[in-house]
């Protein structure tokens, strides 16, 4: 991304490399026709790349766009233009409003209680303790199930009634709701966010105990040397410089809750009562079960665009003190 | 087998491809080939014997009678065409000889020029077929002709009944509260609904419309697209009135339809609940559901649904649908003729006999062997008038957003009115 930092920390260097390319070009001129064979490999290297991203990535693009100015039900010509309607009919949808509103729900709860939760798991498994490596690996394993398969098996350990986790409520004397965890609309969404937390705080872990594998033993010891507790070292040592990693996790964890669908789509389908409906869900089911392909492609853009908009922000404003420190 | 008319599309991967408009998942018809030979590409879902080698073997019959023309046939699972189907309407390359679920729907693949019109090269079939074959005309043309149509009703374990003392089944809304107030009293779970997704709570509210409203207002919004009258708010009210009476299964607004054991017919089929709304298809889910294979086995039951108070609606009217064959404009003419074999007296009956559906040829009612089926099929019949599924009728569009508030009335989320409006809005984007 653009960075005024780096370019103004480069600024110096650049009269140097001006010079030397200058220098390079009049030393040493290539015969007539190398210019053109090297940019022949480059052509023929890079080609099959770029049709295969153009064909699977920038014409799917491309025709989502197109799709979401007309009113068209999957077949027959696509001739009914209707300008930005589809935006309109989209924004103007609560159950859209909604969907962003969970999404955002989503991505805030991560960091208020993922990052606190993974980052006390880390540093906990940082410490020399007994059976270490068979914890982080039971604390990643989830992360690697297949989120098809974990999200069938919570779908059913959440059954009412039937179901374990309703057992096992209980026979400790609870009362379990009514219409179990998922059926409950003022319920479903926290559940569907523990299942999450349970799936994808394994990578969390696994970040930040890498994180925390780069910070020099040297600075643990002088900080005990000055007498620090285990709980001082942590906070003024090893937390402030996992900092980045921190915030890299951030990133990635805020784009996938924006594009949240798997785990909704098998736990939920989005309801009850659209109580767990994501963007994604949404245009889904606008597309492939309604057959209104203007409004599930105007869905996708608004998605898109949202998407772009907190990737472009969050680089500008957090991301970008990582960047210019390191240089 | 009866197949479910529809479930949870999981041809994810496809369906993505599908809106991105990299439609990889088309058909490979070739419809004619060089040396004089023709061939029919066929598409079905009967994918489990003793339907498939049925198909099988008619295809084989044709074949034989038409020299030089060859059958090629697909069996997919249900949810599998559908989505292919999808796929293929999207290509604009569709399979010669395929299912059309009429109403709507079909509306949309005749208004872009996708499907042949049948009404004179069929007429004899039709007009043997009579007042089924509506749900598939349009401007008294006739698109696809329907060889199985079956009616929405309750399902019932007679096992539980007895257990709770009750005789004799519900005819009116209050007989079916009392027998819910039975049920729940000798601790069993009265009824089970996948309002999870959303059709199947939907058919109460199409059934309480059917019931509430004169069937000349029916006919009438289906063409307007006009939900004015107000008979179609009591519908929601007598919803309203029935989930008061807290029947339903716990979990019920994300029980799925018909996946697995804890699914509203898996329910059903383990005896965990005493009676479900599902279609005529019922029996054959059932029976994929159990272990045994045998479903509710001779425990099964059937009653149609009961009469609303004050309602306009004639009680013996049926909710319905079913499936028919299309034939594609680009189809070669023979596969005209292959369509009117398959409703032909012979394949009906043989279709009949191997419990694949209720045929719509009258001279195949006889060979229907299961009990139950046969019943239904005695209801189907006597019906002055079968209401083809609301979702069907109206469309995908307008259907989805009707099903969808319906979803939220049983939720209580939305009023009677609300179901109105929202299907009236999706409704008025469509004219």
């Amino acid at each position: 991304m653009t960075d005024p930092g780096a370019a103004a920390s480069t600024a110096p260097t650049q009269p140097q490399v001006a010079t030397r390319r200058a220098d390079t070009r009049r030393v040493a001129p290539r015969p007539v026709g190398a210019g053109w064979r090297q940019r022949l490999e480059i052509a023929f290297f890079v080609t099959p790349a770029l049709a295969l991203m153009a064909l699977f990535v920038v014409w799917p693009v491309v025709s989502a766009v197109r799709m979401s100015f007309y009113r068209w039900k999957g077949f027959g010509p696509m001739d009914d233009f209707i300008g930005l309607d589809n935006y309109r009919l989209v924004l103007n949808d609560d159950v859209f409003r909604h969907a962003v509103l969970h999404n955002f729900i989503i991505v805030g709860l991560s960091v208020l209680i993922q990052l606190p939760l993974g980052l006390a798991i880390a540093l906990l498994l940082n410490r020399r303790i007994r059976g270490r490596g068979l914890l982080r690996t039971i604390v990643f394993v989830p992360y690697v199930v297949a989120e098809v398969i974990a999200g069938v098996v919570w779908y059913q350990l959440l059954q009412p009634e039937s179901g374990v986790i309703d057992g096992l409520i209980r026979s400790i004397g609870l009362t379990p709701p009514e219409q179990g965890f998922l059926g409950t609309p003022s319920l479903a969404l926290g559940t569907v966010f523990v299942v999450l937390t349970w799936k994808y705080l394994g990578l969390a872990i696994l970040l930040f105990l890498a994180g925390l594998q780069g910070v020099p033993d040297e600075l643990y010891e002088a900080a005990q040397l000055d007498g620090a507790s285990w709980w001082q070292v942590q906070r003024r040592v090893a937390i402030p410089l996992l900092g980045p990693t921190m915030r890299t996790w951030a990133f990635l964890s805020m784009i996938g809750s924006l594009q949240l669908f798997d785990m909704v789509w098998i736990l939920t389908g989005g309801g009850p009562a659209n109580a767990t409906t994501t963007m994604a869900t949404y245009l889904i089911t606008m597309g492939t079960a309604r057959h209104n392909y203007g409004i599930a492609g105007a869905a996708s853009v608004l998605l898109f665009v949202i998407g772009f908009a907190m990737a472009v922000l969050y680089q500008l404003f957090v991301l970008r003190r990582d960047n210019s420190i390191e240089r | 087998m009866l197949r479910n008319r529809r479930g949870r599309a999981l041809g994810l991967l496809c369906a993505g491809a599908l809106m991105m408009g990299a439609a990889a998942c088309g058909s490979d018809d070739d419809s004619s080939g060089s040396s004089g030979s023709t061939t029919i590409t066929w598409w079905h879902n009967s994918n489990n014997d003793p339907g498939k080698s049925y198909y099988e073997q008619v295809a084989k019959d044709f074949e034989a009678d038409h020299p030089g023309v060859k059958i090629k046939i697909s069996a997919m699972a249900h949810e599998d065409m559908v989505d292919k189907l999808d796929a293929a309407f999207q290509s604009g390359d569709i399979p010669d000889v395929y299912m059309e679920r009429g109403g709507g729907e079909l509306a949309d693949h005749v208004d872009a020029g996708m499907v042949r019109d049948l009404s004179d090269d069929a007429a004899d079939e039709i007009a043997k077929i009579g007042g089924s074959a509506a749900g598939w005309q349009i401007d008294g043309k006739t698109y696809a002709l329907p060889f199985s149509m079956g009616v929405v009703g309750f399902w019932y374990n007679t096992d539980l009944f007895a257990q709770a003392g009750i005789t004799e089944t519900p005819t009116t809304m209050d007989e079916l509260y009392a027998d819910i107030a039975t049920l729940k009293d000798a601790g069993i779970t009265p009824l089970s609904v996948g309002a999870g997704d959303k059709w199947p709570a939907a058919h109460y509210w199409y059934y309480t419309s059917l019931r509430s409203c004169p069937e000349d207002v029916l006919k009438d919004a289906v063409t307007s697209l006009d939900f004015s009258d107000p008979c179609f708010v009591k519908a929601g009210e007598v919803v309203q009135d029935l989930l008061a009476t807290k029947p339903f299964n716990a979990g019920f607004l994300t029980t799925k339809a018909q996946e697995g054991a804890t699914s509203a017919s898996g329910l059903l089929a383990t005896g965990k609940v005493a009676m479900e709304l599902q279609g005529h298809w019922e029996p054959g889910v059932m029976q994929g559901l159990t272990d045994d294979g045998n479903g509710l086995g001779d425990k099964t039951g059937w009653f149609p649904f009961p009469a609303v108070d004050g309602g306009a609606g004639d009680p013996t009217d049926a909710l319905g649908g079913g499936d028919a064959w299309g034939v594609s404009e680009k189809a070669p003419d023979v596969a005209v003729d292959f369509v009117k074999y398959l409703l032909s007296d012979e394949v009906q009956k043989g279709f009949a006999s191997n419990d694949m559906g209720l045929p719509t040829n009258p001279a195949a009612g006889s060979s229907v062997k299961d009990p139950a089926l046969s019943g239904l099929l005695t209801v189907r019949d006597d019906a002055p008038y079968v209401q083809l599924y609301f979702d069907t009728a109206f469309g995908t569009s307008i259907g989805g957003a009707m099903n969808d508030e319906i979803a939220l009335l049983f939720a209580d989320q939305a009023s009677p009115q609300d179901v109105v409006d929202a299907t009236q809005e999706a409704a008025d984007q469509e004219k």
